[in-house]
């Protein structure tokens, strides 16, 4: 289990520059590190070197192209259950175990475990939340995107 | 013909991390390296893929703290809202979802980060200041702990059935 107060990782300015100037426009051509490398001051091995690095300390989630799965078809759905606040183990339990559930957090609120289900049609989704239902015992509240407004951030790192 | 599924799943655990990431890639797909960047562009431009970079983990990078605004609008004020509240630097993900009455009045979702509590109560204080009275009731839940989290994985099925 992550602990949310985990810490914060140090990080030399070379690493920052490197954080602060690839969370969006990676160039799509033959030898991307070498250009990225150029464009602020290093050599592609450096910055090669860099990332890999901020992956093996886990510093980078992610490296690549990020995609709108439901584009083509995925379908994810954002859904609530409300257990006692001294009962939610056994239910997060449960929960992840399911493959269906890609994302599982604890909240401050009556709804204290939100998740999220990871379905390739919509038509599993009522199949999926009635399995739930009756693993858990819990009602669920699934509250599927209606519309998005806006989806991105960059985190910068001072 | 290779299909925008078969790019996603061979680039699903994301780029390598090597001189030549995207001929790796052609290579796997047995396709032409032009003719992925090609492929990749397109994708790009029709927002199947959202950007092509690195995702820090923020906890790591100190962004600890992060709350899921929920607010309860009038239907017709909710694009307005949702448009405004998108635009707000502080907001890295705007929805709207439905209601489920009595349990859940709440229909507009916007997740804001921190790097501390009072950082992130700031922020939220500011989008309660942009909404004003067009909001009946709203709710700030925090997040306490990480149960789950892995990638969201398509399953690799053979593209003469999609």
């Amino acid at each position: 289990m992550q602990e949310l107060n985990k810490k914060t990782a140090e990080l030399t300015s070379q690493e920052k520059l490197v954080i602060n100037s690839l969370q969006g426009g990676f160039p799509v051509c033959a030898r991307p590190f070498a250009k990225v490398a150029s464009q602020i001051g290093m050599d592609e091995q450096s910055l090669i070197d860099i990332i890999t690095n901020l992956k093996d300390r886990n510093i980078i989630s992610r490296f690549g192209p990020l995609f709108d799965i439901q584009k083509i078809g995925g379908n994810f759905c954002l859904c609530a259950i409300s257990t006692p606040p001294d009962a939610w183990e056994k239910t997060a339990d449960q929960l992840n175990e399911m493959p269906e559930v890609a994302h599982n957090y604890l909240r401050t609120h009556e709804y204290n475990l939100w998740f999220v289900l990871a379905i390739e049609t919509a038509g599993q989704l009522t199949e999926t939340v009635a399995k739930i239902e009756q693993v858990t015992g819990y009602p669920v509240l699934a509250l599927p995107k209606e519309k998005e407004y806006f989806v991105g951030l960059n985190f910068e790192v001072q | 013909m290779t299909t925008d599924r078969d790019i996603i799943t061979a680039m699903q655990e994301g780029l390598p991390v090597c001189p030549e990431p995207y001929a790796a890639i052609a290579e796997q797909l047995n396709i032409d390296e032009q003719e992925l960047h090609t492929r990749i562009e397109q994708m790009l431009e029709s927002g199947t893929i959202r950007r092509v970079g690195l995702v820090p983990n923020h906890y790591r990078i100190g962004y600890r703290y992060n709350a899921m605004t929920v607010w309860a609008l009038d239907d017709q004020k909710v694009d307005t809202i949702g448009e405004l509240l998108g635009k707000q630097p502080s907001v890295s993900h705007c929805y709207k979802r439905p209601t489920q009455l009595p349990s859940w009045p709440f229909n507009l979702f916007a997740m804001v980060h921190g790097r501390s509590l009072n950082e992130v109560n700031e922020k939220i204080e500011a989008l309660r200041l942009l909404i004003g009275d067009n909001c009946r009731q709203s709710e700030v839940l925090f997040s306490e702990k990480i149960l789950k989290k892995t990638g969201l994985r398509l399953k690799n099925r053979n593209p003469k059935n999609a």
